[in-house]
């Protein structure tokens, strides 16, 4: 071999420059490699942890601690304590004894504020303050006539500026608020009268109109997105490992079962917003089922989520191995038997695998429940089952997407706790899932 | 309600039909059951079914002949009778049927098999309802809208007094964009990632890395919106459009683009690491043993032979792109233009979807059905961008075997 002129010699111990440059190509690929795995680390930990930081406010609520004198003459003008007629008292009449009693409140502590006025006192408190009164008295119509202890909402400022969102600077742009409020609110947390505790309301409650972020709440979100998986569960599920044993089992290898097969791949790929067009064309136009109804929710879903768990289910079944069919069969089962005594137990951990993950996809699916009208403002959780099916519900994702759509920004602390939840019920799900399959699994 | 009598009447007919099965089948095995061909539960299960898949076909035929407003809501109560006169003929004939020779094992195996094959149909009638109602809808659409228009104007200004301007060149754009964008960010990271975790990580990194990527792909759609339109939103808005003079909307192509582009890496990840595992291990040792590095490996032995595969997985996450809702809803905005500039709002084939038919939609006006067509247009594009990526995936797949 004769050498280069132009390369100078080299060793092992020696690189010459063509070695240098191709060991730094290597190294530099090696380094590309780590950049892509550390952006895709970073935009996950940024993207959770900015969610869990806006949205842990929303499980904190404030509320003000007041004595409120619940005056019979104005209550309960008839004087026989009966809820019926006191219902015809309208809330707007508790709004006034609750506007004096935070009013007397205030004058009994002496806290000077400069320039309070009025509006600033009654907007302590949140509109939501004085239907709550209300639903307490008719609850115990014997506290009328004295004077009770109310922990009430405060207005969405007041709980923003003690969850730092809202500021004296802010406030002082803010026609809904005042930095003399704000004082105000703090000599009274100072006193110890407006307290922060645990929001157990924020699951509990129906969503709140665009005034009143500090009482809304998930509770008809979670009741309907627990429906709609009901329907799913109980419609997709036995369904998909129905077809998916046919499919794998049964089927002849023909052309009928490989048009079959490439439709449930496609299906699989269908942009989800395709089939919302799909459940508002057929179920709500053609069929007359209800508007933002959990059913029609669940049936969309279904739809979707049938060939998500088709293509798990068939996978679990091919992984068991043909020895298995072959012996039961061997023995003088049926095809039929060999299958439903013997397949289908041991492919059990797939599949329950494949039906759990098909279902949190379905839990986290927005885009065909917007078309179906499940935007719609719900204020009533709806009733139980079977009729809560029809009512009209809303479902976690999409009320995230509604409270986005909200003016007053107390809403986005809303959406982000919303999606805490949402986080939570989807990390139990894949949890299981993956319990499942580390404890059942078998390698044959 | 008397459906839901009749249907819980024959569930019971059923259920008696198992138990007087059994027991006939027990009677008149005589004191030996092995003279019976089936098992007596096999016995009982034939009853049951023969007198439950009748009803269920009359009420399923009866709601359906009433969707499609061929029968009035009076005629449902006769519905229900005919359903339970149907299941107890059916009850009639089960239990007639048993006796010592009733192969009752095959019956209700045909009869098992034939709703197994039911179940896998129900793939095809989705598939059916979606072009039926996006066909339908659309041809309704074009009745009262010239189809060039639709086509091929650049003007999106739907008005609901009429006189609208439904092209959907500048919503095609948005999507497009907003796509090219997603792809340019998850395919170089994707891929990378996918190179390093099977060619370089060591089994440790692997065992934590992937199912982190993986948790991406678990996280819902609606949460890369909103983390568009709380956070990358404002924050490009401040430090790069308001700076640079590029505009100043909360909303752009770029976010959506870019939280798009997160959400995919995930995708392009985990399919580029199968068909990159795929590539036989031969062609790797051989290109190592003729002293190139990992790397020159990669690029030029391992890359080129997976290349159908990886353009197939592109071309799978620029479908899931282009159908994808959330993100551009919440990130992309809302006002129809073409424009250049990554950083001003757009908006795309999705977002018109959902503002077009959330509401008070009136379904005989142009602006409303515009969505439909939008939708056939939007299944069409991903179902092609699907079926030539599933065939050079398969294609590809069937090299290395």
């Amino acid at each position: 071999m004769t050498d280069n002129p132009d390369r100078k010699p080299a060793s092992l111990l020696r690189q010459d420059a063509r070695t240098r440059a191709r060991n730094a190509a290597e190294r530099r690929f090696r380094w590309y490699g780590i950049g892509a795995i550390a952006i895709s680390m970073i935009a996950l930990v940024v993207l959770l942890a900015t969610i869990l930081t806006d949205g842990a406010g929303a499980f904190r609520q404030t509320y003000l601690n007041i004595p409120v004198t619940l005056d019979a003459a104005v209550l309960d003008p008839k004087g026989n304590r009966d809820p019926a007629e006191m219902a015809k008292v309208l809330t707007l009449t508790y709004g006034k004894v609750l506007d004096k009693a935070v009013g007397d409140a205030v004058a009994r502590e002496a806290i000077q504020v400069e320039g309070l006025t009025e509006k600033d006192i009654k907007g302590l408190v949140s509109r939501e303050a004085s239907a709550q009164v209300r639903n307490r008295v008719l609850a115990e119509p014997e506290l009328v006539g004295q004077t009770v202890a109310f922990d009430v909402l405060t207005g969405g400022r007041i709980d923003g500026y003690f969850k730092g969102r809202v500021t004296m600077e802010s406030a002082e742009r803010d026609s809904n608020t005042s930095p003399r409020q704000l004082q105000l609110a703090q000599a009274l947390a100072d006193r110890g009268m407006i307290v922060t505790r645990f929001n157990w309301n924020f699951l509990r409650l129906a969503d709140a109109s665009d005034q009143r972020p500090e009482a809304a709440g998930v509770g008809a979100a979670i009741v309907g997105s627990f429906y709609m998986m009901l329907v799913v569960l109980v419609l997709a599920v036995p369904i998909g490992i129905a077809a998916s044993i046919y499919l794998e089992e049964f089927a002849p290898k023909n052309r009928c079962t490989d048009i079959i097969e490439v439709n449930i791949s496609n299906l699989a790929a269908v942009p989800s917003i395709v089939f919302g067009i799909l459940g508002l064309a057929a179920f709500i136009n053609f069929a007359g089922l209800p508007q933002s109804a959990p059913i029609v929710g669940g049936l969309v879903l279904t739809l979707m989520t049938l060939p998500r768990i088709i293509i798990p289910t068939r996978a679990a079944l091919k992984a068991v191995p043909p020895s298995i069919r072959d012996a039961a069969l061997g023995v003088g089962a049926s095809k039929m038997q060999s299958v439903f005594h013997h397949v289908l137990p041991l492919a059990t951990p797939g599949i329950l695998t494949g039906m759990i993950l098909g279902l949190a996809q379905a839990l986290g699916e927005t885009a065909p429940l917007l078309l179906i009208g499940m935007v719609a403002f719900i204020r009533d959780i709806p009733s139980g089952l079977p009729s809560g099916l029809f009512d009209p519900a809303s479902a976690l994702p999409v009320q995230v997407y509604n409270w986005t759509q909200r003016s007053d920004p107390a809403f986005i602390e809303r959406a982000s706790g919303a999606i805490i939840v949402l986080l939570v019920f989807l990390l139990c799900m894949n949890v299981l899932a993956i319990w499942l399959r580390r404890k059942f699994e078998r390698r044959w | 309600m008397p459906l839901s009598w009749a249907i819980l009447a024959t569930f019971l007919l059923a259920a008696a039909g198992y138990i007087v099965g059994r027991s006939r089948a027990f009677a008149s095995a005589g004191p030996d059951a092995r003279q019976l061909h089936s098992r007596p539960t096999y016995h009982g299960a034939s009853v049951a079914l023969t007198a439950l898949l009748p009803p269920l076909a009359v009420l399923a035929a009866g709601s359906m002949l009433r969707l499609a407003g061929v029968l009035t809501v009076g005629a449902m109560p006769v519905i229900g009778i005919l359903a339970l006169v149907a299941a107890i003929a059916g009850l009639g004939i089960g239990v007639t049927r048993i006796g010592q020779g009733y192969q009752a094992r095959n019956a209700v195996e045909r009869m098992v098999l034939g709703l197994l094959m039911l179940c896998s149909l129900i793939a095809i009638v989705t598939t059916l309802g979606i072009i039926l109602s996006l066909v339908f809808e659309t041809g309704r659409f074009f009745q009262l809208y010239d189809w060039k228009t639709f086509f091929f104007g650049t003007e999106w200004t739907p008005r609901f007094q009429g006189n609208s301007q439904l092209g959907i060149v500048p919503l095609l754009w948005g999507t497009l964009y907003v796509s090219a964008i997603a792809l340019l960010v998850a395919v170089p990271i994707g891929l990378f990632a996918a190179v390093y975790m099977s060619e370089y990580a060591s089994r440790r990194v692997r065992g934590v890395v992937k199912p982190a990527i993986e948790v991406l792909a678990g996280i819902p759609t609606i949460v890369y919106g909103l983390f568009a339109l709380i956070t990358v939103g404002p924050l490009l808005r401040d430090y790069f459009a308001q700076p640079l003079g590029l505009g100043n909307s909360g909303t752009s192509v770029l976010t959506a683009g870019l939280v798009m582009g997160i959400m995919l890496i995930p995708f392009v990840s985990s399919l580029s690491d199968d068909i990159i595992n795929a590539v036989p291990q031969s062609l790797r040792d051989g290109a190592l043993g003729l002293g190139s590095t990992p790397s020159e490996t990669v690029r030029q032995v391992v890359l080129p032979a997976a290349l159908p595969g990886i353009v197939g997985a592109v071309l799978l996450a620029a479908s899931r792109a282009i159908g994808e809702t959330m993100i551009v809803v919440l990130g992309a905005g809302a006002a129809a233009q073409m424009s250049l500039n990554p950083l001003e709002a757009m908006t795309t084939i999705t977002v018109k979807i959902v503002s077009q038919l959330t509401g008070d939609s009136d379904f005989n006006s142009p602006e409303t059905l515009v969505a439909f067509a939008l939708g056939l247009t939007l299944f069409v594009i991903t179902l092609a961008l699907n079926v030539v990526a599933l065939i050079i995936v398969r294609k590809y797949r069937e090299q290395y075997e």
